[in-house]
C-alpha cells in the first residue's frame, strides 16, 4: 500500500512535469494551429541554461530558475519570428516540417556547444522531503515544488487568460483568427506573446525534469516533449484544464507501469492508453466537437 | 487523349530517371569509381526511396499525415528476419529473399489494417500523433520481445531469455533489446532497384485508376465524394493499407542488409518517420518523381557534408528550414511568381502546362 502510494506521489510529480510541457504544447496549437515540435528541445536549452548558471557560475538557485525562464522566453520568441512567421498561410505541413527543422538545429546546437557526454544535473530545489505515513512514504522536495509550480501556473494562466486583455485577445485569435484581426486585434503580437508564455514554461518544466532525472544532454527534451505533447492530444488540444489532466494521466499511468508491469514496456502502454482515448473521444478528453458545415 | 499519353509520359520519365539512376550506379560499382561509403548506402538509397514513395501514397495522394511509417518498416524488417533464421536458413539465398519480401509486405499490411481501421476514423493532427504512437508502441513492443525456437515451435516471452523454457538445442531469436544477429545479409542493389520498380509500378498504377482518382477526390473535398457515393474509409484504408505493405518491404530490404538488427530509436522511432516525411514534403508532396530525387539528396548529402564532422546536422537542420520558407512561405512564393512572370513572360503557356 505504501510503496504504492510513493509511485502514485511520484507519478504525479512527473505528470504535473508534463502537464506544464503540455501547457505549452496546446496554448501553441489553440493560437498558432501548428504542431510545435521544438517544444521539447526548448525544455532541453533551459535546463542547460540553469545547469549553466547553478553549477558553473555557482549563482544561487532562484538566479537559475529566472534566467532559465528569461532565455527561453526569449529564445521562443526569435524561433517564432525567424522561423515559423515566415510560413503563416502556409500548409500545415510545411510548417511542421520546418518546426523538426528547429527541433534538430537545438538539438545540434546543443551537442556542439556541450558535447556529447551528457551531464549531471545539480538539482535546484534544495527542500528538505517529507516523510509520512510514520515514516513509510518520503516525499522529496522536487516532487512538493513541481506538483505547486504546476498548479500555480494554471491558476495564473487560467486567470490571465480571463481577466486581462492579453488573454482574451489569445482566445478570440485561437476561435477565428479572421474576426480577432477585424476587431482590432494585433494577431502577430498574440501568437508572439503565446510562444513567449509557452516557453516560459519549457524553461521551468526544464528545471523541473532535471531535477527529477538528472541527466543533461541534446536529447534530454526530446521525449518528455513527445509524451507532453501526447499529453496534450489525450486531454484534448487546444484545451489548458485538458493538458493539465491529461499530463496528469500520462505521469501516473507511466509511473505505476513502470513499477507494476514492465520498464521496457511503460511507453508503449502510455502511447496505447492514448490511441485508446482517441478512439472513444476523437478530440481528447476536454477537446470541442467541431462540427462541420456542408 | 492528349492528358493520358501525357502523364503516360511522365510516368514513363519516372521508370527511366530510376533505370538511369541504376546505370550509373552500376557502371560506377564496376568500374570501380564509388567510395565504400557510397557502396554502403546503394542498398539504403532503395529503401529510402521505398519509403519515401509509399508515404507520399498517404501524404500526398490520401491526405492523411503518418508520423508512424517508420513502425511498419519495423514489422517488416523484424517479420522477415524471424524468418531468415527460422524457416528461410535452410532456402537459396533468392528464394529466401523473394519469400521474405512477401511475408514482411503481408504482415506490414495486417498492422496498416488493424490500425487503419480505427485510426483513418480521425483528422488531421490526431491522425499523426497516434501514427506516431503506434510507430513507437511497435519499437517498445520490439525491444521487450524474447522470442526462441525448438522442436516444440516458437516460444514467446516478454521478461527474459531463461523464462523462455527452451529445450536444449533450441535458439534464441529475438533476444530483447539485442535484437535479432547472424542474419543472412543478401540483399543487393539490383534486388533493391527491382523493388523499388515495383513499388513505383504499383504505386503510380494505383493513383493513375479509378481507385486513385476516388482516393484523391477523397482527399480534395471528402464531402463531395462521400456524396456521390464513394465509401471514404474503404479507399483511405486502401491507401494506407498499401503504402503499410510497402514499407514493410523496405524494412525487410533494411533488414536483409544488417548483420544484426535492433529496433533502436535512430532506425524506427519517430525520428526516421519523421525523416520519410521530410523526404515526401521537400520532393513535393504528392510527387512521385519529386520524393525519389529528395530521398536520394537527403540521404547522400549528410554523408558527404562528413568532412565538416559536428557542424553536419546543424547546417542540415538550416538547410531544411530555409528550404521550407523559399518553398513555401506566402511572402516568398508571391515573389517568385512575380520574377517569373517578369523574367519568363514569352515561356508562360509553357510553364502553365508543364507541371508534372
Amino acid at each position: 500500500m505504501s510503496s504504492f502510494l510513493s509511485y502514485l506521489i511520484s507519478g504525479i510529480s512527473l505528470g504535473s512535469v508534463y502537464a506544464i510541457i503540455a501547457l505549452g504544447y496546446t496554448m501553441v496549437y489553440g493560437i498558432a494551429k501548428m504542431l510545435n515540435f521544438a517544444h521539447g528541445d526548448i525544455i532541453m536549452v533551459g535546463a542547460y541554461i540553469a545547469f549553466i548558471v547553478f553549477t558553473n557560475m555557482g549563482l544561487p538557485p532562484v538566479v537559475a530558475i529566472l534566467a532559465s525562464v528569461a532565455g527561453c522566453t526569449i529564445l521562443g520568441v526569435l524561433i517564432e519570428r525567424i522561423a515559423y512567421k515566415p510560413l503563416r498561410g502556409a500548409s500545415s505541413l510545411s510548417v511542421l516540417i520546418t518546426a523538426i527543422g528547429v527541433s534538430y538545429f537545438l538539438q545540434n546546437s546543443a551537442l556542439l556547444l556541450f558535447g556529447a557526454d551528457s551531464k549531471t544535473f545539480t538539482s535546484l530545489v534544495n527542500i528538505p522531503s517529507v516523510t509520512i505515513m510514520n515514516g513509510e512514504v518520503i516525499i522529496s522536495g522536487v516532487t512538493i515544488v513541481s506538483i505547486a509550480a504546476s498548479i500555480i501556473v494554471i491558476v495564473l494562466l487560467t486567470l490571465f487568460i480571463n481577466k486581462t486583455k492579453a488573454g482574451q485577445a489569445m482566445l478570440a485569435v485561437s476561435e477565428d483568427t479572421g474576426a480577432a484581426t477585424l476587431m482590432g486585434i494585433d494577431v502577430n503580437k498574440t501568437i508572439a506573446l503565446t510562444f513567449a508564455i509557452g516557453s516560459a514554461l519549457a524553461g521551468v518544466a526544464g528545471v523541473l525534469l532535471c531535477s527529477t532525472y538528472p541527466v543533461l544532454s541534446s536529447q534530454t527534451g526530446a521525449m518528455p516533449g513527445i509524451k507532453a505533447f501526447t499529453a496534450a492530444v489525450f486531454g484534448g488540444i487546444g484545451s489548458i484544464p485538458g493538458a493539465m489532466i491529461g499530463g496528469m494521466v500520462m505521469g501516473v499511468v507511466e509511473n505505476l507501469s513502470k513499477a507494476y508491469i514492465s520498464s521496457q514496456l511503460s511507453d508503449a502502454i502510455v502511447f496505447a492508453l492514448l490511441i485508446i482515448i482517441l478512439l472513444v473521444k476523437p478530440t481528447g478528453l476536454m477537446g470541442k466537437k467541431v462540427q462541420e458545415k456542408v | 487523349m492528349n492528358t493520358k499519353s501525357k502523364t503516360f509520359r511522365s510516368n514513363l520519365v519516372t521508370f527511366g530517371l530510376v533505370l538511369a539512376f541504376y546505370a550509373v550506379m552500376e557502371a560506377m560499382l564496376k568500374g570501380g569509381m564509388l567510395s565504400s561509403l557510397m557502396k554502403g548506402l546503394l542498398v539504403p538509397l532503395c529503401y529510402y526511396m521505398i519509403l519515401a514513395v509509399s508515404l507520399n501514397l498517404v501524404v500526398g495522394i490520401s491526405g492523411e499525415l503518418s508520423l508512424g511509417h517508420a513502425g511498419f518498416m519495423c514489422v517488416g524488417a523484424f517479420v522477415s528476419a524471424v524468418f531468415a533464421r527460422t524457416l528461410g536458413a535452410n532456402l537459396p539465398s533468392m528464394v529466401e529473399l523473394i519469400v521474405a519480401v512477401i511475408i514482411g509486405a503481408v504482415f506490414a499490411a495486417i498492422f496498416g489494417f488493424l490500425i487503419g481501421i480505427p485510426v483513418l476514423r480521425l483528422r488531421g493532427d490526431y491522425l499523426a500523433i497516434v501514427t506516431l504512437a503506434f510507430g513507437e508502441i511497435i519499437k517498445n513492443v520490439i525491444n521487450a520481445v524474447y522470442l526462441g525456437v525448438d522442436s516444440n515451435g516458437l516460444h514467446v516471452s516478454l521478461k527474459d531469455v531463461k523464462s523462455l523454457g527452451l529445450e536444449d538445442g533450441g535458439e534464441v531469436i529475438i533476444k530483447g533489446a539485442q535484437g535479432i544477429g547472424s542474419l543472412p545479409r543478401n540483399s543487393t542493389f539490383t534486388f533493391g532497384i527491382i523493388l523499388l520498380l515495383i513499388t513505383l509500378f504499383i504505386v503510380i498504377n494505383l493513383i493513375n485508376s479509378r481507385q486513385g482518382r476516388a482516393i484523391m477526390s477523397i482527399r480534395d473535398n471528402r464531402i463531395a465524394a462521400e456524396s456521390v457515393g464513394l465509401s471514404v474509409s474503404k479507399y483511405k484504408l486502401t491507401a494506407f493499407v498499401i503504402s503499410a505493405a510497402l514499407a514493410g518491404v523496405a524494412g525487410v530490404l533494411y533488414s536483409h542488409n544488417l548483420a544484426n538488427l535492433q529496433a533502436t530509436s535512430k532506425n524506427f522511432g519517430y525520428n526516421q518517420s519523421i525523416m520519410i516525411l521530410v523526404f515526401v514534403v521537400l520532393g513535393g508532396i504528392g510527387n512521385i518523381r519529386g520524393s525519389l530525387i529528395a530521398a536520394v539528396v537527403l540521404t547522400i548529402l549528410p554523408e558527404k557534408l562528413r568532412f565538416l564532422s559536428d557542424y553536419r546536422m546543424l547546417i542540415y537542420a538550416i538547410v531544411l528550414i530555409v528550404m521550407m520558407i523559399i518553398n513555401s512561405a506566402p511572402k516568398v512564393v508571391e515573389y517568385r511568381k512575380v520574377m517569373a512572370e517578369k523574367y519568363f513572360k514569352k515561356d508562360k503557356k509553357n510553364a502553365d502546362g508543364g507541371e508534372a
